[in-house]
């Protein structure tokens, strides 16, 4: 951000300022981002009604296991801001352990999702059983290939933090910017198990 | 880099604190969202109200405690993009959903 404070007196200003202008530019990407997943909400909510005589969201959601889903998403955000937390501290060891639990909490969150996903498809609710299904796949789906590039992304940064041997401040401005993808996925989460699954089991 | 910490990177940081506060509400509000679903306490209309009463405050929560979004002033150009966002959010969402249900409406195909 435009900071004239911080720019006179610390040294290295120049990074600070790159980093923060880094950290506003990763903000604007989640935003384009945003207008994906609201196009995605809006298809879906045209299109959840047409069933072609399919299943509707009644006959197929499972409520408890979208709850276990839920729970562990929103464990991760608190895990990845404790990680967070030591970064900023410098405490590489504590900043590896948090994401460590961060990223096993969003790999079981992927696997109970393919679990729930190949369950449908071998019931021969695919997507291209019904509008509603091909609306619901490519929204839960693009939540779920988002959190999949989390993780990958998440393998590299601590790869890097560790081949560092400290938290530089490199490091810290990529960890912001997978801290606001990784909380900003736990929102559109709330937005999917509202509008998609409790929705269509009401 | 012996100060790295106290570089503000537009995106201030929280506390312990923030972080606990932040996932207790939202505990608390998914557990409710899915109470009243699951417990069918009232309606359907008066249940999709609720819940997306719900989802909203959750996501002003995530928003203040886990994205640690706020008005100062090294956060304007955060905020004014995610305004901008909800405003097209709502555009796209809004706009689709009446227009086709009125296009529903003409053909109809309901």
């Amino acid at each position: 951000m435009l900071q004239k404070t911080l720019s006179l007196n610390l040294p290295g200003s120049h990074d600070d300022h790159g980093a923060s202008n880094t950290v506003l530019g990763f903000w604007l990407y989640l935003m384009t981002d945003c207008i994906i997943f609201a196009s995605l909400f809006a298809v879906f909510a045209v299109m959840g009604h047409q069933f072609a005589g399919g299943p509707s969201g009644k006959d197929v959601f499972e409520l408890p296991g979208v709850m276990v889903e839920t729970a562990i998403l929103l464990l991760s955000s608190i895990t990845f801001g404790f990680g967070m937390l030591a970064a900023h501290k410098g405490k590489s060891t504590a900043l590896l352990a948090w994401l460590g639990v961060t990223f096993v909490l969003g790999a079981v969150f992927i696997g109970l999702e393919i679990h729930e996903f190949s369950l449908l498809i071998a019931q021969g609710y695919g997507l291209e059983r019904s509008a509603f299904l091909s609306a619901f796949f490519t929204l839960v789906g693009t939540h779920g290939l988002h959190v999949t590039v989390g993780l990958i992304w998440m393998a590299i940064l601590a790869v890097q933090v560790i081949g560092n041997k400290k938290v530089t401040q490199r490091d810290l401005t990529r960890l912001t910017c997978l801290s606001l993808f990784w909380h900003f996925l736990d929102i559109v989460w709330i937005c999917v198990f509202t509008f998609v699954y409790l929705t269509s089991v009401v | 880099m012996a100060h790295a910490h106290s570089i503000d990177t537009g995106a201030s940081h929280g506390s312990v604190r923030s972080y606990v506060v932040g996932f207790i509400l939202s505990v608390v509000l998914t557990v409710a969202a899915f109470g009243v679903v699951m417990q069918q306490v009232m309606g359907p209309t008066e249940s999709i109200i609720a819940i997306a009463v719900l989802a909203f405050i959750q996501i002003l929560v995530h928003l203040v405690f886990f994205l640690h979004m706020n008005t100062s002033s090294s956060q304007r150009w955060n905020v004014v993009a995610f305004g901008f966002t909800v405003m097209v959010a709502v555009i796209v969402i809004g706009g689709t959903l009446w227009v086709l249900n009125n296009v529903g409406h003409h053909m109809m195909s309901r």
